[in-house]
């Protein structure tokens, strides 16, 4: 969200006054250094239609649409370098685009930035399937990466429901958590080592491959999260895991939300080391992913009085040890005194169990062909998930924006174990009148559970003060701005800009 | 009025622990067939079948007196049993194979399970037997009709859709055949065997997990039913097919042509 206020609070206008844009002489120099299929420009010399350019303008959610004439596809981590190094000269702005599924504008242009992709640079540069060690291009997909690593027994520290379009660059740039974080951690300790291209075209090579460095400053720390501001990420070391010899999943339905944590403190001490997944849908997204046909859905009778609902997976090396487990857990739970959950279905074979993972991984999707979606992808403690889609709710329907013309659902789903919440407002359409009860609504709202609550931060890791001190900044620089029209009506600009500052401040 | 005891229907449900459809099948290094150290599960087909019994009882509530599941296979098809219990079956039947028993051939598994059948006579007989078209493992795709000729019952193979109707002792069952359906009429006792479109299987709940576990599995030994599962099929090489290869980009019509001719075709 820090992203989101910054963008909020520079002007665009301002800010791309001291840039310049992509010329006609600069297309032709990226045609002399790089092949043919990777300039795509509608300047000459190669005049490409703007078609040919809207799916890199476009966001995921076709909410941002940026302008660029021009769009750059290197091979290798010198055209990145020489890519950069030229911009850097010419004050000319770049905007680094991974799989382009960051859902928060982050990867297409604010204007009309030169798009740099990641996505010719895609091979995996080697494997220790000793030490599970991965050394790859950025602009690997994450599910190639996946399948890279199957046939060794290993799977990626990391999966998420974009895994089929987004890169391995993108998701460090992101730090994106997703569905494994609770098993394997964050980024933060499986990502080894970065290869970058700074702002003025040195490459950094960070990529070292070794578990454990001791040796000075732990720089690629700093790109991890940063969201393309700080350098292009050209390569990723990546520590990955042995691949679980078992897995099993089953979907809770729980009578309340309040049984969500009390619920995940038992299955966390039964279930402790293969416990892999405890994922929080609710009610509504659930009726969604259903509506969209997401995975097969549960009888009547087992939704029935579920306010919520948990999905869990167990993850470890033994398929007997573990359904021992997961048996012991699930009859505490039906006969519990005080049930926590109403019943609970478990998937009997792979294809059950991956209709239950599309329930959740499916929301994205469904919510994207409900409506149009305002993300927020927030992080306050598990207790908070409800109280943060409820409040936004009510505010939404004291403003008057809740019925079918305008808000059709609040809804919040994510994952427990990180106090990850995806809070999502289906609009039918996006309008300004939402825009403006959203924000900077929901910022205050997660700032005030924030200084509430110590452990609460907004989604981009700032860490409290800077975060409440920037929000305010935010109200104070936007409540006065005039031009506020030049922002686009989203008021979300990215801190890539930082990468246009940084490059032109030095 | 109560249907008289006579009327009350029991179904048998012949299910299979065959190699999960997921897996990605290896030949194995003696060549004598596939790696069988990957995931099992239920065949898909043997779970619709399931499916469509607990189906038919939801729908004919008490009439439909028992569902019995019954397998031939080596200790841990006890696990499939349990799925079947835990999607709804009464009860379970496992003929024991030891461990690395070859796998029973359809026809060695028809008189299994004619025989089980006959053995329960005293007890109500079999009304309905509903079972898999085909084995995602073998995929022969024949128990059903040796079944029904073993037995002299009628048969309504690839079923899509099955209505019964209990005061007439038939079931109007609609066939999936090339290019459309097929709507039969058959006198009970009958086999039926299912297709993919007939339903989708049900997850199994929590609490019929559990009371899955309390479910009696009674356990026979192939003497038991007089059976001899010694395969009459010889199986000689079990080898992967040939790798394809990759197509190549040509750069001209005339390349095009000179490849053709290259590798036999001619114009004509
Ligand atoms: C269906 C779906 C499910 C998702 N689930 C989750 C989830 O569970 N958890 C979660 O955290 N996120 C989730 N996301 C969002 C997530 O952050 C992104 O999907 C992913 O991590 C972004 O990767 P990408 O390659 O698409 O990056 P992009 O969207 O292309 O870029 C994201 C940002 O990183 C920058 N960037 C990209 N590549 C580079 C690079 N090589 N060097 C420098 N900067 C770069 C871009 O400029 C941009 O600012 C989900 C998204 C979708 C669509």
């Amino acid at each position: 969200m820090l992203s989101r206020t910054l963008r909020g609070c520079i002007s665009s206008r301002r800010f791309f006054s001291s840039l310049n844009s992509v010329s006609d002489s600069d297309v032709a120099h990226f045609s002399k250094i790089l092949s043919p299929s990777s300039v795509i420009s509608s300047l000459p010399p190669i005049s490409a239609s703007p078609d040919d350019l809207s799916i890199y303008n476009n966001d995921w959610m076709g909410k941002y649409r940026g302008k660029s004439t021009t769009v750059l596809k290197p091979k290798s981590t010198e055209e990145v370098s020489e890519i950069v190094r030229w911009c850097y000269d010419k004050r000319i702005p770049i905007v680094p685009q991974g799989g382009n599924t960051g859902l928060v504008g982050g990867s297409v242009p604010l204007e009309d930035e030169v798009i740099l992709s990641l996505a010719n640079m895609s091979k995996v540069r080697s494997f220790d399937p000793v030490s599970g060690i991965l050394v790859a291009d950025a602009g690997c997909i994450l599910q190639s990466l996946t399948d890279y690593v199957a046939p060794y027994d290993h799977i990626m520290p990391i999966d998420l429901g974009a895994k089929g379009s987004c890169q391995i660059g993108g998701n460090v740039s992101t730090n994106a958590g997703g569905l494994r974080l609770l098993r394997y951690g964050s980024l933060h300790g499986s990502v080894l080592g970065l290869e970058v291209v700074l702002p003025d075209g040195t490459i950094l090579d960070q990529l070292t491959s070794l578990r454990k460095d001791n040796t000075g400053y732990d720089l690629k720390q700093l790109f991890i999260g940063a969201e393309g501001t700080l350098g292009v990420i050209t390569g990723v070391s990546i520590l990955t895991a042995a691949a679980p010899q078992a897995s099993n999943n089953v979907i809770l339905a729980l009578p309340h939300f309040d049984n969500v944590v009390p619920l995940f403190k038992v299955v966390k001490r039964q279930l402790s080391e293969i416990l892999s997944a405890f994922e929080f849908i609710d009610r509504t997204a659930y009726e969604l992913a259903v509506k969209h046909g997401q995975g097969r859905a549960l009888s009547e009778e087992e939704v029935e009085g579920a306010q919520c609902f948990v999905l869990v997976e167990t993850s470890g090396g033994r398929r007997e040890h573990d359904e021992e487990k997961l048996n012991n857990l699930l009859e505490t739970l039906l006969d519990a005194d005080k049930p926590l959950i109403n019943t609970g279905v478990m998937a009997q074979n792979p294809a059950q169990f991956s209709s239950l993972w599309a329930l959740r991984e499916g929301v994205t999707e469904a919510i994207s062909k409900e409506g149009k979606a305002y993300k927020y992808d927030i992080s306050v403690p598990a207790a908070l998930f409800k109280e943060v889609v409820d409040i936004t709710r009510d505010h939404l329907r004291s403003k008057g924006l809740l019925h079918d013309d305008a808000v059709k659902y609040v809804l919040g789903y994510g994952h427990v174990g990180d106090g990850n919440l995806h809070l999502n407002i289906v609009a039918n359409s996006y309008s300004p009148e939402i825009q403006a009860a959203l924000e900077p609504f929901v910022y205050e709202l997660v700032g005030n559970f924030t200084s509430r609550i110590s452990l609460s931060r907004t989604r981009y890791r700032c860490n409290e003060d800077t975060c409440s001190t920037l929000l305010q900044d935010r109200s104070e620089h936007c409540s006065d701005e005039k031009d506020k029209g030049a922002l686009r009506s989203s008021g979300y600009h990215e801190p890539r800009e930082g990468f246009g500052v940084l490059g032109s401040m030095s | 009025m109560r249907p008289t005891p006579s009327r009350l229907l029991n179904i048998l449900v012949p299910v299979k622990r065959a190699v999960d459809y997921a897996v990605k099948i290896r030949v194995n290094s003696s060549q004598t067939g596939v790696d069988l150290n990957v995931k099992h599960s239920m065949n898909p087909f043997d779970e619709i079948a399931v499916e469509e019994a607990v189906r038919l009882r939801e729908k004919h509530k008490s009439d439909i007196k028992s569902i019995k599941a019954f397998t031939i296979g080596p200790p841990k098809s006890v696990e499939t049993l349990r799925t079947a219990l835990a999607m709804g079956a009464d009860s379970a039947v496992h003929v024991e194979l030891p461990e690395s028993a070859p796998s029973p051939e359809p026809l060695s598994v028809a008189k299994a399970i004619r025989s089980y059948i006959g053995k329960q006579e005293s007890e109500g007989g079999v009304d309905v037997v509903i079972l898999g078209k085909q084995s995602i493992d073998d995929d022969l795709g024949q128990t059903g009709q040796m079944l029904a000729g073993l037995l002299g019952w009628g048969q309504a193979t690839y079923a899509s859709k099955v209505e019964l109707d209990l005061g007439k002792k038939e079931a109007l069952v609609t066939r999936e055949i090339d290019g459309g359906h097929e709507e039969v009429r058959v006198k009970l006792p009958m086999v039926v065997t299912t297709d993919l479109r007939l339903n989708e299987p049900r997850y199994a709940s929590l609490p019929n997990i559990m009371k899955a576990k309390k479910k009696p599995v009674e356990k026979l030994k192939p003497e038991d039913l007089g059976v001899d599962f010694t395969p009459i099929i010889e199986t000689l090489k079990v080898s992967e097919p040939p790798k394809r290869v990759g197509g190549g980009k040509v750069e001209s019509v005339d390349e095009l042509v000179e490849k053709l001719k290259e590798h036999g075709f001619t114009a004509v």
